[in-house]
């Protein structure tokens, strides 16, 4: 007993040491506009933006604003609703994505209604910062060359192609629906993957046709050929920066900062600082803070750390980020299920409803079930805990279900007969037999939590996932490493402490017939 | 005093119900030993787990020392029946002390009385003292089997019910603890109801044979009653069947 106590209070202890620990991402979801003036950057998940928000977050902290950034928090849906809602005050966009895609069924033809169409909903937009990102259909210079390709049109003689394209280019009314209409395109072998990757399916050959962003670095770099958009199909994507109207109160320095970019950034100087951080490996501050240097003359006070600072400071902050996530969504999970469990053995007709739920609720994919979370609630850590508590569900359930079913009847019968009233006989004879599978759906949803919560950077609430995101954009096999090595070793250590936990919670009984025990995985 | 009238329980299925029980009437006298013999499915468990109020009747009432059994005084009137199933349904997780114990413990008895009671239980079981702190899983069947009627005495009940309790030991064991039971019995002037499907065993404890088939009783009456005046050809079939297969063997040998 009095080991049992003692593990009880080490688990309080480590939950509240957690919770005290609490990551950025979270705090700026919990504390609301009260705080001291601060504005909150969001990007996308490509080099570009990344570069931008870094450049916004400079110029904000250059007004003597604090600003967070929330690098590549996913595609243009969660960076406009987050806008919307406020969770983020600025993010680069283009304006074709604004009128092709956000607002297309308003079918806002000048940038004049643009804007006003931006007003109306409580937001800003600065002037062109001065390149255009326009979507192209690009393939490798030498089989163009090879194939006598040289415009979109002359796609349609060669329906073996194998295009590949980015997943929001795949949904895009402005993507490849519409090219594909627009210029009758014969290909059926079109898949659609992160753009990052899409470069290396190129080089490896699996890929012969993918989109580009137009100051990608590496169509030089991969020697690509753009085909011609001889139909104009693909509007103007000039990048600009929109942002909530309240700044203009909360900061107005701010606003006055971001607009200072317009007009200053032309393709090729984007497509050279995509190519430092991409090619050259320069970190996206060190790009953008340059850049301000050159064009507006601005110092801007980063701290250069060496490489080993940054991989300590970013090491330490993804692990607290992902040990809060795991140990608040896991103790939850474990506080909810548990009963759940007990009342689907207990009660025969709620048992198969209990068990249907919480099953369905583990058929939704776990990415789907991240983004589903955001309506709800928001981005940043509270939807992304709450995911992963809705996946933790099911093993402790089913365990904690299948761990008292699974007692011998003559047990049960036994426990009644001796006159035990049902709490007590609950509580003094089938937990305690039900502990060992109870723990074992404990240990899996641990198992596979500290796994999905590497997806939580995927809706800016950080982790381990961060750096596996930044690595796949960068194409830097070590950064996906740093996320996915502490992510396995994590999976490893919390497996341990189960195994553990086990050992001083498991009746001793239990213990010396281990091999009899039916278990229920 | 036992009393059950009239009960009787089906058992539903998906296709008809079952009579596990036809209606039935008994008596048992306080202190004496009755047992309910039959083949298997013959509803002599189901009678017992009635009486147990494992299980509930669906007609008849069941009445002991003037007590009706209801779901509402069920838990207090088991606490005055002890009960013994076959492997001795033993707690596998909690030590000997605290299955025999866990009860007394629920209830929240004084320390003192506890070991006083448990030190006349090991006594009268003559469980070997070091076994106390042993789990269920490091026992032989035999010990099994004490420390489960150590239990069901533990709070001192009227009535004691037993299920097939030497049904899985090897005949050695079962032939000692059968004298040892009986002693015991004796001794402690309880009422008894048991199960066993070996009419030696039958006669060997009981005062009464209660011989059931097919959910209906054939016929009550000692052993002598039963096999001199057998109330139909299949209470004769029952005794032979069990006897006829040694005494051939025996024959055999001569």
């Amino acid at each position: 007993m009095k080991a049992k106590q003692r593990i009880g209070v080490m688990l309080l202890g480590c939950c509240t040491l957690l919770a005290s620990n609490v990551p950025s991402s979270v705090a700026i979801a919990i504390a609301s506009a009260e705080e001291p003036v601060s504005i909150t950057i969001g990007s996308k998940g490509f080099t570009e933006s990344v570069i931008l928000g870094e450049m916004l977050r400079h110029l904000a902290r250059q007004a003597g604003i604090e600003a967070h950034h929330q690098r590549q928090l996913g595609g243009t849906r969660v960076l406009w609703n987050a806008l919307l809602s406020g969770e983020i005050d600025a993010y680069p966009e283009y304006n074709g994505t604004l009128l092709q895609e956000i607002m297309v069924k308003e079918n806002l033809q000048t940038e004049a209604e643009l804007k006003q169409a931006l007003t109306a909903r409580g937001l800003r937009m600065t002037p062109p910062l001065g390149f255009n990102n326009t979507y192209a259909i690009g393939m490798k210079a030498e089989l163009a060359e090879r194939l006598k390709l040289r415009t979109l049109s002359d796609l349609k003689n060669h329906p073996e192609l194998v295009l590949g394209f980015s997943n929001e280019f795949m949904d895009r009314a402005d993507g490849w629906p519409g090219l594909q209409q627009g210029y009758q395109l014969p290909q059926q072998n079109v898949r659609g993957l992160d753009h990052d990757l899409a470069y290396r399916g190129i080089e490896s050959g699996t890929l012969q046709v993918i989109d580009l962003y137009a100051t990608d670095a590496e169509i030089a770099y991969y020697k690509l050929r753009a085909l011609e958009d001889d139909l104009n199909y693909f509007p103007v994507y000039n990048a600009v920066i929109v942002y909530r109207a309240d700044i203009e109160q909360r900061a107005p320095e701010v606003a006055a900062m971001f607009n200072r970019l317009a007009g200053r950034i032309d393709a090729p100087t984007m497509s050279r600082m995509n190519a430092q951080v991409k090619l050259n490996g320069e970190p996206e501050s060190a790009v953008a803070a340059g850049f301000l240097k050159q064009a507006l003359n601005l110092d801007v006070d980063y701290q250069i750390q060496t490489a080993w600072q940054r991989f300590w400071l970013r090491f330490w902050q993804h692990t607290g980020e992902h040990l809060i996530l795991v140990g608040i969504s896991l103790s939850a999970a474990i506080l909810f299920a548990v009963p759940l469990g007990i009342l689907a053995a207990r009660r025969e007709r709620l048992g198969p409803i209990v068990l249907g739920v919480a099953g369905i609720l583990q058929t939704i994919p776990s990415l789907a079930l991240f983004v589903f979370m955001i309506p709800l609630l928001g981005i940043g850590g509270p939807p992304a805990i709450m995911a992963l508590f809705l996946y933790s569900l099911l093993p402790i359930i089913r365990n904690t279900y299948a761990g008292l079913k699974d007692i011998p009847p003559a047990i049960i019968e036994s426990a009644q007969a001796l006159g035990l009233p049902s709490r007590a006989r609950l509580r003094i004879v089938e937990l305690p037999l039900a502990t060992r599978a109870i723990l074992a759906g404990i240990k899996t949803s641990a198992v596979i939590n500290v796994g999905t919560a590497s997806l939580s950077a995927l809706i800016g609430a950080g982790g381990y996932g961060q750096p596996i995101l930044t690595g796949i954009r960068l194409d830097d096999m070590g950064l996906i490493l740093q996320g996915a090595i502490p992510a396995a070793v994590l999976a490893l250590l919390v497996q341990g402490l189960f195994e553990l936990i086990e050992r001083g919670l498991l009746p001793k009984g239990l213990q010396i017939q281990a091999s009899d025990v039916k278990l229920a995985s | 005093m036992l009393v059950i009238s009239q009960v009787s329980k089906l058992y539903g299925d998906a296709l008809a119900d079952v009579l596990a029980l036809a209606p039935t009437d008994l008596q048992v006298p306080g202190g004496e030993t009755l047992v309910l013999i039959g083949p298997s499915g013959c509803g002599k468990s189901t009678l017992l787990r009635l009486i147990a109020g494992l299980i509930q009747p669906d007609s008849g009432s069941i009445t002991f020392e003037g007590t009706r059994l209801s779901s509402e005084n069920i838990l207090q009137v088991r606490q005055r029946i002890g009960y013994v199933i076959q492997e001795g349904g033993l707690f596998p997780h909690l030590s000997v002390r605290d299955n025999v114990t866990v009860m007394a413990r629920y209830l929240r008895r004084d320390v003192s009385w506890i070991d006083s009671r448990l030190n006349e239980l090991t006594q009268l079981t003559r469980l070997p003292e070091e076994m106390m702190s042993r789990f269920p899983a490091e026992l032989s069947g035999g010990q099994r089997q004490r420390v489960s009627l150590m239990r069901a005495l533990m709070l001192d009940p009227d009535l004691l019910l037993l299920d097939e309790p030497l049904g899985a030991l090897d005949p050695m064991i079962r032939y000692e603890l059968q004298q040892e039971l009986k002693a015991i019995f004796a001794q402690l002037g309880k009422t008894v109801v048991m199960v066993t499907h070996d009419i030696a065993e039958a006669a060997f404890f009981g005062h009464t044979l209660v011989l059931m088939r097919d959910g209906r009783i054939v016929q009550t009456g000692s052993f002598k009653e039963l096999a001199q005046t057998p109330a139909e050809p299949f209470v004769e079939q029952f005794i032979t069947a069990q006897r006829e297969p040694m005494a051939q063997l025996v024959e055999a040998l001569r």
